[in-house]
C-alpha cells in the first residue's frame, strides 16, 4: 500500500471527477454533495499519508520512482541518455502543505453550495486543481513540479472566467497572463538546470550545485549561471507569490473569482510561490541566496507595507482582504531575509496560517456577498446585531490577521520578525511599522462591519449550519496552531534543518 | 540502362509509394468511368484503404536495412521511413475529413480531389526518400502542382480561385528560387546526388568559392523555407488557407509542412555538412544566426498576426506559420536531438491540428461562416466537440498534459544543451508562446464563457473517429510521451541518414 501511497493521494481528487461524469448535469443536490464526498476522499488519504508519515525522519519518505521520458542524446563518445523520472516524495514541509490543501479543499467545495450554475463542470474543474495542487507539493522533480504547476493555471482560468463576478473574464486573461509569465521563466530555466546538470531531482540538483566551483567549471556551471537561475527562479515565483509590483493580476483575481476559488487561490496557490522560492531558491543556491537576503528582505518590507498601505484606503472588502495577502505574504519574504532558523520558520509558519487565515476571510465574504449582493464596506454596519455568530467568527479571524497572541498569524510574524532583528535590524524595525498599519485596516473594516450604526440588510440570517463548519474548523485549526504551535514545528523540523544546513546557519 | 540492371533494383523498396500510385491511377479510371451524377464518396475509402496499405508495408519496411536504389537516388533509410509514416497518417486522417466535407461545389470535383490527394502524397514521399536533387524536386514539384489544384477545386467559390490562384503564383516564385539556390550547388560540386554533393563540399578548392557555398546555402534555404510557411515567405499561407477548402487546409498546415521539413533536412543537412564557409568555419555554424532570426521573426510574425484575426481558418495559418517557427528552432540549434525532436512536434503538430481543424469543418459547415464567433457557446451546445478542442488548443499552446507540451519541452532542451545555450532564441519562443495564449485562449473562452442560442452541432461517425483518435492520442503521448519515443528509438537509427551507400554493382551498362 505505501508503495502507492503518495500517487494514490495525487490521483485521488480524479475519483470525484470520475463519479461525476456519470451524473446528469441538471442534478444540483447530488453534485454538490458529490462534490463534497469528492474531496473528503482526498482527505482521508492525506491523513492516511501523515500516519505512514515519520514526523522526525530525516529526508524523503514515502518516496516513488520510475523512468518516464527518455531523450537519447547522440554523442561522439557514445549515446547519453537524458531520462526524466517520474518521483514523488514528501517531506515534513510539503506534508504540512497537502494537508493544508485537502483540509482548504473540502471546505471551499462546502461553500461552493453558493455556486449557482454548471455545477458538474465547475466541481470536475475543482477537482482537476486540488490534483494540480496536490501534486505540486508532492513532486520531486522539475519536470513534474513544472507539470503539476501548470495543472493547477488551466482549471483556474476556467472557474475564474466562468463563475466569477462582473469582469471575471478580464481577471481570467489577466491571471493566465502574468502566471504565464511566471511559468514561462520556470521553464527555461528549469531545462537549462536540467541540460547542464543532466538531473532534474531536487535532492541531485543541490547535491551538484553545492560541489566546489572547481567541479563545477567542468561541467560548465559557472557562478554567473548560477545567479542567473536563482534569479529567474525568484522572478517566477515573485508573480505567483506576489511580490509588488506583480500583483495586480492577484487583486484582480480576488476580487472576480467565486468566492470558494478565492479560498483556494489565497489559502493554498500563492503559498506554491513560497514553497517554490523556499525549495528552489534556498534549497538549490544557498550561496546566491545568502547574496540576495537583503534585497529579499527589501522586497518584503515593501510588500508588508504597500499591501498594508492600500488595504487601508480599500472601500470593498474584497481588495481590503486582497491587499492583505499582498502585505502578508512581504512576511514571508521577511523571514526568508533572515536565513536562520527563526526565519525561516517563521516564513513557513506565515505560509500555514495565512492559508487558514484568508481561507476563513474570503468564505466569509463570500456569506456576505450572497446575503447582500455586494462587498462594499459603505453598505454594511452593524451585522453584529443580527448576524452575532457570523460577527463573532469575522472578529477572530480579523484579529488573526493582525498577529493576536494566541493566534497562528502572532506565531508567524514573531519568528519571522525575530529572524530578520538578528540578521537586519533596521529592515526589521522599518518593517514593524506594517505591522500597526495591518491593525488598523484590520479592525478598521471589521469593525464597520459588525459595529456602528445598522444598515438594512434584506436577507441578514445567521451562519447557517452548513456554514458553520467551514468557519469554525477554520477557526479551530488557527487557535490550535496559535496554542500549541509545536506540533507544526515539529513536522516542519527535519526540513528546515537540511535547508539551513545548506545556508550555513 | 536495360532491362536486367532495371530488373535488378530492390523494387520492393518503393512498396508503399507503388500502392499509392496503384491506387491514385486506379481513382483516376474509375472517376472517368463512372456515371457523372453518381456521388464519389465511396471513393474515400479506397483511396483510405490504398494509404491504409502503404501505412502497413511502411512498417512491415522497418527491419529493412538501408537500400538504395536506382543509382543512389532512392533511398529507404530509417529518415525516410519515419517521416512517411507521418505523411500517410496525416493524409488517411484528411481522407476522413474530406468524405463529411459537404459542399455543392465540391461534390463534382471530389474524385478529382481524392486522386488529387494521393498524387500530392506521392510527390511528399518522394521527398522523404529522394537521395539526388533531381528526384527531390520532382516530388517537390508533384506535391505542389496537386496542391495548387486542389486548393481550387471550389470553381465557383471566388475565394478558392484566389487562393489557388496565389498558391501558385507565389509557389511558381518559390519553386524558381530553390530552382536558383540548387543550380549554385550543382555549379560548385557538379553532381547532384546529395551525397556526392557532400563529399565534394568537403573539396580544399571549394575553400576559394566559400562565399558562393554560403550564397547557395542561403537561396535554397529560402526557397525550401516556401513549404513550410516560413518567414518571410509566409505571406501566401493565410490566402489560401482561408479560401482552400477545409480538408485541403488541414492537409497543407499538416502533411505538406511535414514534406517541407523533409525536404529542408534532406538537402541542407546532407548537402552541408561538411560544406565550409567564410572563413574555413563549418558553413552550417556560420549560418547559425541567420536561421535563428528566420525562425524567430517565423514565431514572433505568425503569434503577432494571429491576435488580430476574427476568421478562424486565417488565425490557424497564422498559428500553423507559428509553429513552423518552433520547429525550426531545433533546426538552427542543430543538436544531435535534431531528428527526434523534430519528428515528435509534427507527431504531435498532426493530431492537433488535423483535430482543431474537424471542429473547424463541422462548425463552420453548419454555421456556414469561419467566423471565431461560430464557437460561441459550443460547450453548451456541444461538448464533445468543446472539449476536445480544448484540448487540441492547450496542445498548441504546449500546456502540460498534452503531446504538443513535450514537443515544446523537447526543443527547450535541444536549444538550450548546447554550449553555447541559444538563451534569447528559447525566451523568444517562450514570449511568443505567452502570446499565442491570448488568440487560443480567446477561443476557449468563447465556447466555454459565452452563451449561445445556437444548436447542437452533430457529428458523423467518420469525425467522431477523427476527434476521438486525435484527442487520445494527444494526451496519450502527453503523458506518455515514451510510447513515442521508444518506437522511434527502437526503429531507426539516425545515423543512417547520413551514410552513404557504395554504388552496388549494377553499373555493368556503364
Amino acid at each position: 500500500m505505501n508503495t502507492w501511497l503518495l500517487s494514490i493521494l495525487i490521483l485521488s481528487p480524479l475519483l470525484g471527477v470520475l463519479v461525476l461524469l456519470f451524473t446528469p448535469s441538471q442534478d444540483e443536490k447530488s453534485i454538490k454533495w458529490i462534490g463534497i464526498l469528492g474531496t473528503l476522499f482526498p482527505l482521508g488519504t492525506a491523513l492516511v499519508t501523515l500516519s505512514a508519515f515519520n514526523i522526525s525522519g530525516k529526508g524523503l519518505q514515502l518516496a516513488e520512482k520510475f523512468q518516464w521520458v527518455s531523450y537519447e542524446v547522440f554523442q561522439t563518445n557514445g549515446d547519453v541518455t537524458y531520462p526524466i523520472f517520474y518521483e514523488v516524495g514528501i517531506n515534513g514541509l510539503s506534508m504540512v502543505l497537502i494537508l493544508l490543501t485537502t483540509v482548504v479543499s473540502v471546505l471551499a467545495a462546502i461553500a461552493s453550495f453558493s455556486i449557482k450554475k454548471d455545477w458538474k463542470s465547475y466541481f470536475i474543474l475543482f477537482f482537476l486543481l486540488e490534483m494540480g495542487m496536490i501534486g505540486v507539493f508532492a513532486a520531486q522533480n522539475l519536470f513534474l513540479f513544472f507539470i503539476f504547476f501548470e495543472i493547477t493555471l488551466i482549471p483556474m482560468f476556467f472557474l475564474i472566467g466562468r463563475w466569477g463576478y462582473l469582469e471575471r473574464e478580464k481577471a481570467a486573461y489577466s491571471f493566465l497572463i502574468y502566471n504565464g509569465v511566471g511559468s514561462a521563466i520556470l521553464l527555461i530555466a528549469f531545462v537549462a538546470m536540467f541540460m547542464k546538470t543532466g538531473t532534474m531531482n531536487f535532492e541531485q540538483l543541490a547535491n551538484t550545485f553545492s560541489l566546489p566551483q572547481s567541479e563545477l567549471n567542468e561541467m560548465n556551471i559557472t557562478k554567473n549561471f548560477k545567479m542567473g537561475m536563482l534569479i529567474a527562479l525568484l522572478v517566477a515565483f515573485a508573480v505567483k507569490l506576489p511580490v509588488a509590483p506583480l500583483h495586480s493580476w492577484m487583486v484582480r483575481v480576488h476580487v472576480q473569482a467565486p468566492p470558494p476559488i478565492v479560498m483556494l487561490h489565497s489559502g493554498i496557490l500563492l503559498k506554491i510561490g513560497a514553497y517554490g522560492l523556499i525549495v528552489f531558491g534556498a534549497g538549490l543556491f544557498p550561496d546566491q541566496f545568502k547574496s540576495l537576503a537583503f534585497i529579499i528582505g527589501l522586497f518584503g518590507v515593501i510588500n508588508l507595507l504597500y499591501g498594508a498601505f492600500l488595504a487601508l484606503t480599500q472601500r470593498d472588502l474584497k481588495r481590503v482582504l486582497a491587499y492583505s495577502s499582498v502585505s502578508h505574504m512581504g512576511i514571508v519574504l521577511i523571514g526568508l531575509a533572515g536565513l536562520n532558523e527563526e526565519g525561516m520558520t517563521g516564513a513557513v509558519f506565515q505560509v500555514v496560517s495565512h492559508g487558514l487565515i484568508s481561507a476563513l476571510l474570503f468564505f466569509l465574504v463570500g456569506v456576505l456577498y450572497e446575503r447582500a449582493g455586494s462587498s462594499q464596506l459603505q453598505d454594511f454596519g452593524g451585522v453584529a446585531k443580527r448576524m452575532p455568530i457570523f460577527a463573532g467568527v469575522m472578529l477572530a479571524g480579523g484579529l488573526a490577521s493582525l498577529g493576536l497572541p494566541g493566534m497562528s498569524g502572532f506565531i508567524s510574524e514573531f519568528m519571522a520578525f525575530l529572524g530578520l532583528f538578528e540578521t537586519m535590524p533596521v529592515l526589521a524595525a522599518v518593517g514593524t511599522l506594517g505591522l500597526i498599519l495591518t491593525a488598523v485596516y484590520v479592525l478598521r473594516a471589521v469593525l464597520a462591519i459588525t459595529f456602528g450604526a445598522e444598515k438594512e440588510l434584506t436577507n441578514a440570517h445567521d451562519l447557517s449550519s452548513t456554514e458553520r463548519i467551514p468557519a469554525f474548523i477554520l477557526l479551530a485549526a488557527i487557535l490550535f496552531i496559535g496554542i500549541y504551535p509545536a506540533w507544526l514545528s515539529d513536522m516542519l523540523r527535519p526540513t528546515l534543518d537540511s535547508i539551513l544546513l545548506g545556508l550555513g546557519g | 540502362m536495360d532491362l536486367d540492371t532495371l530488373l535488378s533494383f530492390r523494387w520492393s523498396v518503393m512498396l508503399p509509394e507503388f500502392i499509392i500510385l496503384g491506387v491514385a491511377t486506379l481513382l483516376s479510371v474509375i472517376d472517368l468511368f463512372m456515371k457523372k451524377e453518381s456521388s464519389r464518396k465511396p471513393l474515400a475509402w479506397l483511396a483510405g484503404a490504398g494509404i491504409l496499405a502503404a501505412l502497413i508495408a511502411v512498417f512491415m519496411q522497418l527491419d529493412i536495412e538501408v537500400t538504395s536504389i536506382l543509382y543512389d537516388t532512392y533511398r529507404l533509410d530509417s529518415f525516410s521511413k519515419a517521416f512517411k509514416i507521418l505523411l500517410l497518417l496525416g493524409t488517411l486522417l484528411v481522407i476522413v475529413l474530406s468524405s463529411n466535407y459537404k459542399k455543392e461545389d465540391l461534390e463534382e470535383n471530389r474524385g478529382e480531389f481524392y486522386y488529387l490527394l494521393l498524387a500530392a502524397l506521392l510527390g511528399a514521399m518522394m521527398m522523404a526518400s529522394s537521395a539526388d536533387l533531381i528526384t527531390l524536386f520532382v516530388g517537390l514539384e508533384l506535391l505542389s502542382l496537386s496542391s495548387y489544384v486542389m486548393a481550387g477545386l471550389e470553381r465557383r467559390n471566388k475565394r478558392s480561385n484566389e487562393s489557388a490562384f496565389k498558391y501558385i503564383v507565389s509557389g511558381g516564385i518559390a519553386t524558381a528560387i530553390t530552382l536558383f539556390g540548387m543550380s549554385y550547388i550543382f555549379g560548385l560540386t557538379g553532381e547532384t546526388n546529395l551525397f556526392k554533393i557532400a563529399e565534394n563540399m568537403g573539396n580544399l578548392e571549394l575553400l576559394k568559392h566559400s562565399f558562393l557555398i554560403v550564397f547557395a546555402f542561403i537561396i535554397t534555404f529560402a526557397g525550401l523555407t516556401f513549404k513550410i510557411a516560413a518567414a518571410p515567405l509566409h505571406m501566401w499561407a493565410p490566402d489560401v488557407y482561408e479560401g482552400a477548402p477545409v480538408p485541403v487546409t488541414a492537409f497543407l498546415s499538416v502533411v505538406s509542412k511535414t514534406a517541407g521539413f523533409v525536404i529542408l533536412l534532406r538537402v541542407i543537412i546532407i548537402c552541408f555538412i561538411a560544406a565550409p564557409g567564410i572563413d574555413k568555419e563549418p558553413i552550417l555554424l556560420q549560418v547559425q544566426p541567420y536561421v535563428m532570426v528566420l525562425a524567430a521573426a517565423t514565431m514572433i510574425i505568425g503569434n503577432v498576426t494571429a491576435l488580430r484575426q476574427r476568421n478562424i481558418k486565417r488565425m490557424f495559418a497564422y498559428s500553423s506559420i507559428a509553429q513552423a517557427g518552433y520547429i525550426l528552432v531545433p533546426f538552427v540549434s542543430n543538436s544531435s536531438l535534431l531528428f527526434e525532436l523534430i519528428w515528435f512536434y509534427l507527431l504531435a503538430y498532426l493530431f492537433m491540428n488535423i483535430g482543431a481543424f474537424t471542429v473547424i469543418q463541422l462548425l463552420s459547415s453548419q454555421e456556414g461562416s469561419a467566423d471565431v464567433g461560430i464557437f460561441r457557446g459550443l460547450f453548451r451546445r456541444s461538448p464533445w466537440l468543446a472539449v476536445p478542442m480544448t484540448f487540441f488548443i492547450l496542445s498548441l499552446a504546449g500546456i502540460p498534459i498534452t503531446a504538443g507540451f513535450i514537443g515544446k519541452f523537447g526543443i527547450f532542451m535541444g536549444a538550450l544543451g548546447l554550449d553555447p545555450a541559444h538563451y534569447w532564441l528559447a525566451a523568444v519562443m517562450m514570449a511568443t508562446t505567452l502570446v499565442s495564449y491570448v488568440y487560443y485562449f480567446n477561443i476557449i473562452a468563447i465556447m466555454f464563457f459565452r452563451d449561445s442560442d445556437g444548436t447542437k452541432v452533430s457529428i458523423p461517425g467518420g469525425m467522431a473517429a477523427v476527434l476521438a483518435f486525435c484527442t487520445a492520442s494527444v494526451i496519450i503521448l502527453g503523458i506518455m510521451p515514451d510510447l513515442a519515443l521508444d518506437f522511434f528509438y527502437g526503429n531507426f537509427d539516425v545515423n543512417e541518414f547520413f551514410m552513404q551507400i557504395e554504388t552496388e554493382v549494377h553499373t555493368h551498362d556503364h
